[in-house]
C-alpha cells in the first residue's frame, strides 16, 4: 500500500468547554491524512491545524499509544473504541477508513463519566471500585520461587485473561446500561481464581459491589455489549464468576468487627 | 454504611437482579406447569373442567400458591421497573449522537425487556380479569356440580380481537423468555463456557415451545368454535 497522505476526512467532533457547558458536534475537514497513522495521529494532525489557526484544540485522553494503558477513550462512529476486534483507538489505523469517510468522534457516556472536556472524560469511578478491594493485602514480601503455589494451567490462564483488564471504560461506554460490571467483574474474577485472592474474596466481593453501586453505575442485564465492545476480549463470564462470589459472599460472610469493617 | 452482608444483598444491584432472576425462573417454571393444564383443552370439557375443580378443591393451600404466586410476580415486576429505572439514570441523561451496536451484543430481545415485561403486566390484569374472574357457569361432571371454566375460557377465544391480542401477548412472552432465561443463569452466576451454549438453546427452545404453545390453543380455540 502506498503511504502517501492523500487520504481527506470529514470529522464531526464533540466539543465541550467543561463539564457543566452544553457540547456539540462540530464539522472539522482534515487533510493529508496516511492511511498508516493510527487514529490517534489524524487528531493530533487535525488539532495542529487547530493550533495554527489559533482555535482550541480538541482534548482527548492519550497515553502510551500502544494498547496498553486504556487511555484513549472515545466512540468512534457510535463505538467504543471504533468497534474492531480487540482493539484500542490508539490501534485503530486510517487504513480502515476511505478517503472522503465522515467520521462521528464522541466521549464515553455515562453518568458515572461526567465529560471533562471535549472527548477526555472522568473515569476516576473505576479508580474507586478498585480502591474497594482489587487488590491482595498480603505483604508478598520477596518474589518467591515461581513454583512454590501451585496453580493449574487453564486457571492461571483464565486469571491471565481477567488481569488483561486495561481499565479503559468501554465497556461502560458501550453499555445501554452504563454499568461497570465487566471491568468489576475482571479484577474480581481474576482474585477470586487465584489462591493468593481467594481468602479475601467475600470482603473484597461486596465491597467492590457496594461501591460501584454507589458510584451510580448502573445494573448489568447481560446484553453482553460490553464483552463484545472490550478490547482486551474479557468475558462475560468473569460477571458469571462475580456473581457466584457475591451470592456466596452475601450468604455467608460475617465479620467479627463489622462497626470497623465494611463500606 | 453496611448492617449485614445479607441486608446488602436486598439493595445491592447483583442481589437484586438475582431476585429477577430466580423470580423470573420460577414464573417460567409456573407457565409450564399452566401450559400443560390448558392442554386438556384438547381433550374436552370434562378433562379441562375436572382438573380446574381439583385446582380449585384444594381450598385454603390454593390461595397460599396463589398469594406466593402473586408474590413471585410482584417482586419481578417491582424490583426489575426499579432497576430498569437507575439504569435509565446511570447511562446518563445525554446519550450518544451515533451508537451502533456491534451485533455480538446487544440483541432485540434483550434491548426490549422493559416493553415485553410491560405488555406481559397488562396481558396478566386482563387474563385474570376476562378468565379467572370472567363469566361464571356451572356444569356437572359426574354428579358433582362444578365450574364450568372451559365454556368461559372457549367463549373468550371467539372474539377475533381477543384471539389476536393473546397471540401477541404470547409472541411478547416469547421474547422476553428467549432474552431472559438464558440471562437469569448468567446472573445467578451459572454460567461455564462448557454448557452455556446449552443453556441459551434451552431458552430459546423454551421461548418457542412455551409462548407457541399458549398461542396454538388460544388460535384452536378460537376456530373450534364454542
Ligand atoms: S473490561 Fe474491557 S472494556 Fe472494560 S475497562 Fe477492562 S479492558 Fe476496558
Ligand atoms: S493510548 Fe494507551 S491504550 Fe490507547
Amino acid at each position: 500500500m502506498s503511504s502517501n497522505n492523500n487520504m481527506t476526512l470529514n470529522l464531526k467532533i464533540w466539543r465541550q468547554k467543561g463539564q457543566e457547558a452544553e457540547g456539540k458536534l462540530v464539522d472539522y475537514r482534515v487533510e493529508h491524512v496516511s492511511p498508516d497513522m493510527s487514529f490517534l495521529e489524524m487528531i493530533d494532525v487535525l488539532n495542529e491545524q487547530l493550533i495554527r489557526k489559533g482555535e482550541d484544540p480538541i482534548a482527548f485522553d492519550h497515553d502510551c499509544r500502544e494498547g496498553i494503558c486504556g487511555m484513549c477513550s472515545m466512540m468512534i462512529n457510535g463505538k467504543a473504541h471504533g468497534g474492531y476486534k480487540n482493539t484500542t483507538t490508539c490501534q485503530v489505523h486510517m487504513r480502515l477508513y476511505k478517503d472522503g469517510d465522515t467520521i462521528v468522534v464522541e466521549p464515553f457516556r455515562a453518568s458515572a463519566f461526567p465529560i471533562i472536556k471535549d472527548l477526555t472524560v472522568n473515569r476516576a469511578g473505576l479508580d474507586k471500585v478498585i480502591i474497594a478491594g482489587g487488590y491482595i493485602t498480603a505483604n508478598t514480601g520477596n518474589a518467591q520461587d515461581a513454583n512454590a503455589i501451585l496453580i493449574p494451567k487453564p486457571i492461571a490462564d483464565e486469571a491471565m485473561d481477567a488481569a488483561a483488564c486495561i481499565g479503559c471504560g468501554a465497556c461502560v461506554a458501550s453499555c445501554p446500561n452504563g454499568s461497570a460490571m465487566l471491568f468489576m467483574g475482571a479484577k474480581v474474577s481474576q482474585l477470586a481464581l487465584l489462591p493468593q485472592g481467594q481468602p479475601e474474596s467475600a470482603k473484597r466481593t461486596l465491597n467492590m459491589v457496594n461501591v460501584h453501586d454507589s458510584l451510580g453505575f448502573g445494573n448489568c442485564t447481560n446484553h453482553a455489549e460490553c464483552e463484545a465492545t472490550c478490547p482486551k476480549g474479557i468475558s462475560i463470564e468473569h460477571i458469571a464468576r462475580m456473581n457466584r462470589e457475591y451470592l456466596k459472599a452475601a450468604f455467608t460472610y460475617h465479620e467479627k468487627n463489622r462497626s470497623e469493617g465494611g463500606a | 454504611m453496611m448492617t449485614s452482608a445479607f441486608g446488602h444483598y436486598f439493595s445491592s444491584s447483583i442481589g437484586r437482579k438475582q431476585l429477577v432472576a430466580m423470580t423470573g425462573l420460577a414464573l417460567c417454571g409456573f407457565l409450564v406447569g399452566h401450559l400443560a393444564g390448558n392442554f386438556l383443552l384438547l381433550m374436552g370439557s370434562d378433562a379441562f373442567n375436572i382438573y380446574a375443580h381439583k385446582l380449585a378443591s384444594l381450598g385454603g393451600l390454593l390461595i397460599l400458591i396463589e398469594a406466593v404466586l402473586a408474590s413471585i410476580f410482584l417482586l419481578h415486576l417491582g424490583l426489575a421497573i426499579k432497576l430498569n429505572m437507575e439504569n435509565m439514570k446511570a447511562r446518563g441523561a445525554k446519550r450518544y449522537a451515533v451508537k451502533k451496536n456491534t451485533g455480538r451484543g446487544t440483541t432485540f430481545m434483550s434491548s426490549s425487556m422493559p416493553y415485553t415485561g410491560l405488555v406481559l403486566l397488562v396481558f396478566v390484569i386482563l387474563h385474570l380479569i376476562n378468565l379467572k374472574f370472567g363469566t361464571h357457569y356451572e356444569t356437572t361432571v359426574d354428579g358433582v356440580a362444578m365450574r364450568d371454566i372451559y365454556k368461559t375460557t372457549m367463549e373468550y377465544f371467539q372474539g377475533t380481537g381477543a384471539t389476536a391480542w393473546y397471540v401477541v401477548a404470547m409472541i411478547a412472552a416469547a421474547i422476553h423468555t428467549s432474552h431472559g432465561f438464558a440471562s437469569s443463569f448468567q446472573t445467578m452466576g451459572w454460567n461455564h463456557p462448557k454448557y452455556f451454549q446449552n443453556t441459551k438453546r434451552l431458552g430459546y427452545l423454551y421461548a418457542v415451545a412455551v409462548g407457541g404453545g399458549f398461542a396454538f390453543l388460544a388460535v384452536w380455540a378460537h376456530l373450534k368454535g364454542v
